[in-house]
């Protein structure tokens, strides 16, 4: 990571990153295919009784790129970030943390939810995909006669 | 002033830190920050003397009754402060924010621009 800044260094920053390095080194557990550079995209995973919700935190994508697949009960988001990165040698990078490249991420779908029912919306840089759990799987009160 | 100082401490606890760019050429810097889940009206830029911040609140639309199982974005707010160098002309700052990444544009100031210098040959 660059981090050769014209800016005079701020100590505050600096303290957040480090805070930030540990929280991921002891705090996540993570997969075995690990988060990428800087983990993009993020991922927030939830669920109420009636659906499974998934929030990927993928800024600066074009939404029509970005492939949402799901086989078997597997959930793949894949897709490509362009670099933002100047090509001539005239412009100076000073900092460059932001992802660029390919990216994919796998989530595990639960046993209910509904492939044929996912709602997908891409916002300010975050795709959200809502998918319906199974109406057999929902929970029911049975009437005895 | 020690009131002023733990409550900066305080608002500093709670925010993310959100990944930079930054790109110098010869009139400007141009700086992209991700930050996912802002919208233009929730951003916020400030100008302070030579002090820059950037913030930004995360605005989801979640369903009633949402009970998180995982999550690797657990604070929904951005910060992160520059101090900007004198050349930099912080009123003619250009902001834009598509899919939520903020592109800044920080032009130099005219004195400060590049200028070729001619020799005479006599």
């Amino acid at each position: 990571m660059i981090y050769r800044s014209l800016f005079p260094r701020d100590i505050f920053a600096d303290l957040d990153r480090l805070q930030r390095e540990m929280q991921q080194a002891f705090d996540l557990s993570p997969s075995i295919r690990g988060f990428g550079r800087g983990g993009y995209p993020a991922l927030n995973v939830g669920g109420t009784q009636q659906s499974v919700e998934i929030y990927a935190f993928a800024p600066g994508l074009d939404p029509n790129r970005i492939e949402v697949n799901i086989d078997r009960g597997v959930l793949t988001i894949e897709g490509e970030r362009p670099n933002s990165l100047p090509a001539d040698e005239k412009s100076a990078v000073h900092i460059n943390e932001r992802f660029a490249g390919r990216f994919r991420r796998v989530v595990s779908l639960p046993d209910d939810a509904d492939p044929g029912a996912v709602n997908a919306e891409y916002r300010d840089g975050v795709l959200h995909l809502s998918i319906r759990r199974r109406e057999s799987a929902l929970p029911r009160r049975i009437e005895v006669k | 002033m020690t009131n002023n100082v733990s409550k900066t401490e305080a608002s500093r606890r709670d925010a993310v830190l959100p990944p930079v760019d930054v790109i110098e050429d010869a009139t400007g810097i141009t700086l992209y920050a991700d930050l996912p889940g802002v919208s233009k009206e929730q951003l916020n830029l400030r100008v302070e003397a030579d002090t820059l911040t950037i913030e930004g609140e995360v605005g989801l639309t979640t369903p009633d009754g949402l009970q998180a199982s995982h999550a690797e974005v657990s604070v929904p707010r951005y910060r992160r402060v520059f101090t900007l160098s004198k050349e930099l002309d912080a009123e003619k700052i250009a902001a834009e924010m598509s899919h939520g990444v903020l592109k800044l544009r920080i032009p130099k100031a005219e004195h400060a621009q590049p200028r070729k210098v001619q020799i005479r040959v006599s």
